[in-house]
Parts: structure tokens; C-alpha cells; sequence
């Protein structure tokens, strides 16, 4: 049984990993199995971006190995990986002349067996996708129209669409109102429970502690902690990487930290 | 794995009244080009000559002088603005056009230099040839290190090559005496009255717009950006170097078939981007035929409005 979730993990050997000559973790050992929710935590800098780049293999480890399901990332043709990886990256719409469905549609380019634009299936699993994040009412507006939020949505339907096993998200919650932010953690949560492998890089402990079971804390001289939510989730830890004092407080039986002055 | 080419929204969209407006302008040009130039021909005239029926003269002016120059002009403004389109994807860069890799400065060169010399047409061309592969390397070499992916070295390797290679076209112009330079001149500013290799020309825009059609899904996610490509299952670099070499091998037949022409393979793909066809399935073939028509009809307007 160890070695069966073993094999269908996301896992990290040895790895260290720099850009630009700054070092984001060092010697980092990390297996992520199906049905865990991982949370990335650190301050502005620390490589949490840099190291989810390096778990998606978009960006190259100096040291180290990442593997998907026993299999090194470099085995993989870029398709077949992304049919089981996904990642959200943070602010990169790019040029995108064409309508919020469209853009959905990209997501299941990996999955794509029409020669010339897509399915009948794929265009449902997109209008799906874009009804689970409330933008169905905006499905034919051009992209470029959207608002900061509205576009960060579209780009959830899209890695929603595109269907993974394992989802990789980088600030999943940034530019969302508080609704959306609910929305988007519950249908986070929802693949988690169906065996789905999520991590995402958060900036707030609350839902760090009300979705994830294991949190990666990145340090900014490149040391990473990482365990299990409920001994890390702690006034002390925060306080040390944050590097700034917190009022702990209650509200509904639920822990929140807030940053003091 | 089903592969289907066509499904129901792609035959609802060919039929739409856009595109069949676009392909009856298409037509339209290609008539246009076969009516005008110094002895006019009445559409009947141009049908019957197409016909092989007809009265000779009008035959042989249809057939002999103005279809290879009509087929001429089609295939090179379809290659500029094929070439186009594979270029602002890759560069993702809305000015970028088939000249801004420097190719069309360094076969400006090479041709230039074979006529200061005094060479007949066809060493012209080959000499012409050499310079646009000559600089192509180079970008190439320059441009795409092993693992590193900046797109933007390459650009600026192009613009740079590009200026340099107008200081060399501006030197080779003062070194030439007289008559010579006007002969430059017409090659600098594009000229299709000796189309050579034009069943190559149309060989290479017909395979060159299939298989870009055939990858325009992969084109429409590129155009979004390299880390969402990848993160997409595109294999970046592969796709890169393919759409570098694709574009500038569009640009040599282009240039080899009607010398320096400008504006099309900016312009058009933008034009029909305008028009609202954004997915590459569509923006390629209609830039095809909208580039090519587009310079059939400036040919012609050219060769009527100001006829010797």
C-alpha cells in the first residue's frame, strides 16, 4: 500500500533550487500523495512561485530530482505530463485576443483530438468549468474586457478544464473577492476529495489551516519546514517566517493570526 | 484516438457571411488582375481566353503574361503574410512582420552585391539567396542559445543585423554608377515581373498553410505566453526553432519571388485579427488569401494606374 501511493505521488529528491543566483530551498525532500492538500508559505521573495515552477518542471533544479508518479519529470513529453499536471500561474493571461470560453477551451489542449479547434465534449467541460467559478454569464466577452478577478477565474476554468490529477496553483486567491476566494478554495477542496494532489501558495494562514493538511514553510535564506497543518499552523512558526510579531485570535472556534505593529 | 478535422461549429463558421464575403473578394482580385493592364479585358473576354476558347490575343495576354503574374503576386503576398502570422506568434510581438529577423536585408544585400558586379539575373538570385540564409544563421545562432529562452535576444540579433545590413544596402547604392542603380532600386522596392520558381512558390504556401493549420492549436496557445504553453503540453523550444525556420524559409520564397515588399505580413494578419478572427485555425488560411489577393490587387492598380 506504501508503495502504491508511493508511485502515484508528486515527489521532490534532494532538491535545490536557485534563480538568480539566490537559493529558494536546499536540499528539499517532498512526497505529495493523492487526496493531500499542501499549502506553500512565506514571505514576498522567498521562491514559492520558483519552486512550484520547479514541481510543474518549468523551471530546472541545480540539484535534485522532481518525479510524478515514479517517473522523473524529464521522462515525460511535455503532452502526457500536462494531461495529469496542471498549474495556475500567477498573472499570466498573455495575449489573448479571443472570448472567456475560448481561453477555457485551452485547457484541454493537452487532451485534444480534433484536428482543427475542439470537441463538442471539450466545449462542455469548459462551459462546466466557467459555470463552477460563476463566469458563465461572460463566457462569449473577450478576455481582454475582464477584470483583474474576473480574469483570474477564467484562468481557474481553464486549468479546471484541463482536468489534472495534480494541481499546482500559484496564489489561487489573488485578486478575489471574498465569494470567490470560498468559492475557489471549495472547489479545491472538492478535488482533493475525489483523490485529487493540490498545493498552492497562500498568503493567508486561515485557509491554510481550513484546507490544507500539510504546509511547506520557505524560509528566506532557503530553508524549507514542511509537515503536517496542525503542528506547523502555530503562533511561534508563523512569527518566524513572517518575521513579524501576530495577535492570535478566535472567531467562530476558528484560529486566525493577524499581523501586529 | 478520433481525429476529426472538421466539427459542427467549424462548418457553421466557414459558412458564416464573413468569411464567404472574404473569399468572394479573393475572387474578385484575381479577376481584377486578369481584366487590367495596358490592353483591358472585358470579363467575358478573360473567361472565354480561361476557357481556351477566345480569340488569340486576348489567349495569350490572359494566359502568357498576366496569370503567372496574378499567380505570382498571390503566392507572394500569401507567403509574407503566412510568415507574418508564424513570426507574431513567436515573437510575440504585435510589429513583428517577415523582415524584422534581418532575412530580407541580408538577401538585399547579396543581390545588390551580384548587380554592382555586373551578374545576370540568376546569379543575382542565388547570391540573393545566400545573403537571406547567411543572416538567417546568424539570428539563429545568436539567437537561440542552448536552454535559455529569451525570445527577445533574438528579436533584438534580427533588428540589429537588419540595421546593419541597410547601411551595407546604402554603401552598395553610392559604389553604383548610373543606369545600375535603377535596376537596384526596382529590386529594392519588390518586383514581380520575373516570377521564377512559382510552382515551387505555391508547393511551398500550400504545404506551409496546411501544416500551420493542422498546428494552429498549438499556435493559439503559444500566442498565450511560453510558461502557460508549456504548462499546456507544448514543447517550447522544439516549437520555436520550427516556427523560426518555417517563417524564414516562407520569407526567402517570397523574397525570391517578388524582391523587397513590406507592409502585407504586418498588416494583414492584424487586419483580420481586426476583422475578429483571433483562433489560428481561421487568422491562417483567411491571412493567406487575404495577403495574396491584397497584393494581386496592388500589382495591378500598379501596373494600370501609371502603365508606360
Amino acid at each position: 500500500m506504501q508503495s502504491l501511493l508511493r508511485l502515484q505521488a508528486l515527489e521532490a529528491n534532494n532538491l535545490t533550487v536557485e534563480i538568480g543566483g539566490k537559493t529558494v530551498c536546499r536540499e528539499l525532500d517532498l512526497i505529495a500523495r493523492p487526496g493531500e492538500c499542501w499549502a506553500l508559505l512565506g514571505q514576498n521573495g522567498a521562491g514559492k512561485t520558483t519552486l512550484l515552477r520547479t514541481l510543474a518542471g518549468l523551471h530546472p533544479p541545480r540539484v535534485g530530482r522532481v518525479s510524478w508518479n515514479g517517473m522523473a519529470l524529464a521522462a515525460y513529453s511535455r503532452r502526457t505530463f500536462a494531461q495529469q499536471v496542471g498549474i495556475l500561474l500567477q498573472g499570466e493571461v498573455g495575449e489573448f485576443w479571443g472570448s472567456v470560453q475560448e481561453y477555457a477551451l485551452l485547457g484541454r489542449f493537452p487532451h485534444r483530438n480534433v484536428l482543427l479547434g475542439y470537441g463538442a465534449q471539450d466545449e462542455v467541460l469548459a462551459n462546466q468549468a466557467l459555470q463552477q467559478v460563476d463566469l458563465a454569464g461572460l463566457a462569449d466577452r473577450p478576455l481582454d474586457t475582464l477584470s483583474g478577478g474576473e480574469r483570474q477565474r477564467a484562468a481557474i476554468a481553464q486549468l479546471l478544464v484541463q482536468q489534472p490529477e495534480c494541481y499546482l496553483l500559484d496564489e489561487p486567491l489573488q485578486h478575489l473577492d471574498l465569494r470567490h476566494q470560498a468559492q475557489v478554495m471549495q472547489i479545491f477542496s472538492k478535488l482533493q476529495a475525489q483523490g485529487g494532489t493540490i498545493m498552492m501558495v497562500l498568503h493567508d494562514p486561515l485557509w491554510a489551516q481550513r484546507c490544507c493538511d500539510h504546509v511547506l514553510m520557505q524560509y528566506s535564506d532557503g530553508r524549507v519546514l514542511h509537515g503536517r497543518s496542525q503542528d506547523l499552523l502555530t503562533r511561534g512558526h508563523l512569527e518566524e517566517l513572517y518575521q513579524c510579531p501576530l495577535h492570535e485570535i478566535s472567531v467562530a472556534g476558528e484560529r486566525c493570526f493577524v499581523a501586529g505593529v | 484516438m478520433r481525429l476529426s478535422v472538421l466539427n459542427g461549429s467549424n462548418l457553421q463558421f466557414i459558412m458564416s457571411p464573413r468569411v464567404i464575403l472574404l473569399l468572394f473578394a479573393v475572387l474578385l482580385s484575381l479577376g481584377f488582375g486578369l481584366m487590367n493592364g495596358s490592353l483591358p479585358l472585358s470579363p467575358a473576354e478573360v473567361w472565354q481566353a480561361l476557357l481556351g476558347q477566345g480569340e488569340n490575343t486576348a489567349s495569350d495576354v490572359v494566359w502568357q503574361l498576366r496569370m503567372p503574374r496574378v499567380l505570382a503576386a498571390f503566392a507572394c503576398g500569401g507567403l509574407l503574410a503566412l510568415s507574418g502570422v508564424l513570426l507574431q506568434v513567436l515573437l510575440r510581438n504585435p510589429l513583428a512582420d517577415p523582415y524584422i529577423l534581418g532575412i530580407s536585408g541580408g538577401a538585399a544585400v547579396g543581390a545588390l552585391g551580384a548587380m554592382l558586379f555586373g551578374a545576370g539575373m540568376s546569379v543575382t538570385r542565388i547570391s540573393s539567396f545566400s545573403g537571406a540564409l547567411l543572416v538567417m544563421s546568424v539570428v539563429f545562432g545568436l539567437g537561440f542559445r542552448q536552454g535559455e529562452r529569451n525570445i527577445y535576444r533574438l528579436l533584438l540579433t534580427g533588428v540589429v543585423l537588419s540595421a546593419g545590413c541597410g547601411a551595407l544596402i546604402s554603401l552598395l547604392l553610392t559604389l553604383t554608377q548610373g543606369e545600375q542603380v535603377k535596376g537596384m532600386l526596382y529590386w529594392l522596392m519588390g518586383d514581380l515581373s520575373h516570377p521564377e520558381g512559382l510552382v515551387m512558390a505555391w508547393f511551398v504556401l500550400l504545404l506551409a498553410g496546411l501544416c500551420a493549420s493542422l498546428f494552429s492549436g498549438g499556435l493559439d496557445v503559444l500566442a498565450g505566453g511560453v510558461n502557460k504553453a508549456a504548462a499546456l503540453g507544448v514543447a517550447v523550444d522544439r516549437w520555436q526553432a520550427g516556427l523560426f525556420f518555417a517563417a524564414a524559409a516562407l520569407t526567402m520564397m517570397a523574397l525570391q519571388l517578388g524582391g523587397n515588399i513590406g507592409f502585407i505580413g504586418l498588416m494583414i494578419p492584424h487586419a483580420i485579427r481586426l476583422l475578429g478572427f483571433h483562433a489560428h485555425r481561421w487568422l491562417i488560411p483567411l491571412s493567406v488569401s487575404v495577403g495574396g489577393s491584397f497584393l494581386v490587387l496592388a500589382d495591378t492598380l500598379a501596373r494600370i494606374l501609371w502603365s508606360p
